[in-house]
């Protein structure tokens, strides 16, 4: 547990004053590049919360090999909010797992926190946001949240606390008595984003979490994952397939297509950190979001 | 108006088809026994009455069918007409057969459970066990039951035992199967969950599979009890037990007293419903507190 971490302050601040400054990322890659991007190293004195290097994972199927990766290479350095976006069978989910240790690559080398994905997931380095918010029907919203500070063997007070000061900071006060199928999905998903974060791991992953929801439940989630991440200063790994919600989220948009899944563009992109969705209307954005969608078309993701 | 009184509503349907039921029971009594009343008063040679064969069906000393005020009386003369520690009484042979059923449950149980768990953990175990589970249920328990029993009172085990033996036998198979799916019945997500957090397999079991596993567990203690309660009258019947439901109803055909046959049957029906009706109780119970919704 990282000594930042103040265990007797009940409030929802986990930073204390001396926070590292934020480093804005590297210079943006061209526009024009259509072959595969592939990013240059990090320079400046950042940590890599994600080091991807030449990984391919080949499945064998009944039909002959498919390419869900092809030579992916990406570093993501610490305090960053990743989106992968691209169409379904891009590999972007399969790139969330790998580095999650959920599958193993056929090729390549990958490091999380600088360690190997096994070890990370071991170590309990990451927290996993699913489509669906997976929680346990028979457990309570409290016990829920308990469940994984149980399996890393908190203590009782500690888990108390901590399930109440996440709750807190999804803003579902007062759920804790009630079981999941009292409540939306929306407020459940919430629940799930809390569940992750409860044992304060360095990385965020999350696929596709507001897939399953309508547009406006959607939005004002998206509002308050950006609090949440500009409070905690996680690095975070977005799944996506919709522009505007990557556009709006991230610090940096990974474009990607499929057959054979790669990494098409990389975008970063500057938006103020306190941004609300008044934004997704201003000519920048517009003009990224453009961008992205080139990087799609590019990729073949609008063809048959 | 009288139609939604709540009570109503429950009871109504359920009351209706009783009240079919044994009208048919008692129609079908008169035809049956007929002959043999008919047949009574010819050997006689006395004259009859229709009215006087048709109540002569329904209060023959030896029906065929007898009616079901001659099996309530008689079961109301075995339940409060002797005390219940009495050799006669119906209460003292259900008791009987009410051990010999929970003990041969929980036995059934233990054994199921346990073979889920090993089913589960170990490819090995599924390939080579399953088959063999599924063929012990292939021979009928009628020509199993006196081997049992003839085996287990060569080593010394008598009375409770080799009947709850014969009942665990029974019933631990629905368990098995209906533990294996629920064990199994976890989706790949929640699996994946407990794989992220880096969960013991010991932690996985105990905080997923467990839970998620008790639906199927508490369907097949239903289906489980009441194999268990036959299994436990069926191993009496072979060896001419002296006492329990099966005793009685062997004693009933050995002498032609139908009517105490009837009234034994009577009687294991109230205890597999009172047992099932206890199991769906518990189940309630475990439900609310693990979140079934109300």
């Amino acid at each position: 547990m990282p000594k930042s971490l103040k265990l007797d302050n009940p409030g929802v601040t986990l930073w204390p004053d001396e926070r590292e400054p934020f480093v804005a990322p590297i210079a943006t890659v061209p526009m024009n590049k259509a072959a595969d991007a592939t990013a240059e190293p990090v320079s400046s004195p950042q940590r890599l919360a994600v080091d991807v290097r030449d990984v391919s994972l080949t499945f064998e199927t009944a039909d002959g090999k498919v390419d869900a990766l092809s030579n992916v290479s990406l570093q993501i350095a610490e305090g960053e909010f990743v989106s992968f976006i691209g169409p379904s069978g891009c590999g972007k989910t399969t790139m969330l797992r790998v580095i999650a240790d959920l599958q193993q690559p056929t090729a390549g080398t990958l490091l999380v926190n600088g360690m190997s994905a096994e070890q990370a997931r071991l170590e309990r380095r990451y927290g996993y946001v699913f489509q669906a918010p997976a929680l346990f029907p028979w457990r309570t919203i409290e016990k829920n949240l308990k469940l994984p500070l149980e399996i890393m063997g908190f203590s009782d007070s500690e888990q108390k606390q901590r399930a109440a000061r996440y709750l807190a900071l999804v803003n579902l006060t007062g759920f804790e008595r009630k079981f999941p199928w009292q409540l939306s999905g929306g407020m459940q998903q919430r629940v799930s984003i809390a569940r992750a974060l409860s044992f304060d791991p360095a990385l965020l992953l999350m696929d596709e979490p507001f897939g399953a929801l309508d547009e406006i439940v959607r939005d004002h989630l998206n509002e308050q994952l950006l609090q949440l991440w500009d409070k905690t200063g996680k690095t975070v790994l977005f799944v996506t397939h919709s522009i505007p919600e990557a556009v709006f989220l991230s610090s940096k948009i990974v474009v990607m297509s499929p057959r054979p899944g790669r990494i098409i563009d990389i975008i970063d992109c500057n938006f103020p950190r306190d941004r609300t969705l008044e934004i997704r209307e201003t000519p920048e954005f517009l003009k990224i979001a453009q961008r992205v969608r080139v990087g799609l078309r590019a990729g073949h993701s609008y063809d048959e | 108006m009288l139609r939604q009184h709540p009570l109503v509503e429950r009871y109504a349907p359920i009351i209706t088809i009783i009240l079919a039921l044994i009208a048919i029971w008692y129609i079908a009594a008169v035809l049956m026994n007929l002959s043999l009343v008919r047949g009574g008063f010819e050997r006689e040679e006395a004259p009859y009455t229709t009215p006087e064969l048709i109540s002569g069906t329904m209060s023959a000393e030896r029906p065929l069918l007898p009616a079901p005020h001659q099996v309530l009386s008689a079961f109301a003369d075995s339940v409060f007409g002797y005390a219940p520690t009495a050799p006669r009484s119906l209460v003292y042979h259900s008791m009987v057969t009410l051990s010999a059923t929970l003990l041969g449950f929980l036995l059934g149980a233990l054994l199921g459970i346990g073979l889920a768990l090993m089913i589960v953990h170990s490819r090995v175990l599924e390939k080579s066990l399953l088959p063999w589970i599924i063929c012990s249920q292939m021979v009928p328990i009628l020509a199993l039951a006196p081997i049992f029993i003839v085996v287990l009172g060569a080593i010394g085990l008598q009375g409770l035992l080799p009947k709850s033996i014969i009942s665990a036998y029974l019933c631990f198979f629905p368990i098995t199967i209906g533990m294996v799916k629920g064990f199994t019945a976890p989706d790949p997500m929640q699996l994946d969950l407990m794989r992220t957090w880096s969960a013991s397999p010991r932690q996985v079991l105990s905080k997923l599979r467990w839970p998620a596993a008790v639906p199927y567990l508490f369907a097949s203690l239903k289906v489980a009890i009441t194999i268990s309660l036959i299994g436990a009258i069926v191993a009496e019947l072979p060896t001419g037990a002296e006492a329990g439901i099966g005793a009685r109803l062997l004693a009933g055909s050995y002498y032609g007293q139908t009517i105490q046959i009837w009234a034994a049957l009577l009687a294991s029906a109230i205890l597999a419903s009172g047992l099932i009706g206890l199991v769906g109780v518990t189940e309630q119970m475990v439900g609310l507190r693990m979140g079934a919704r109300p």
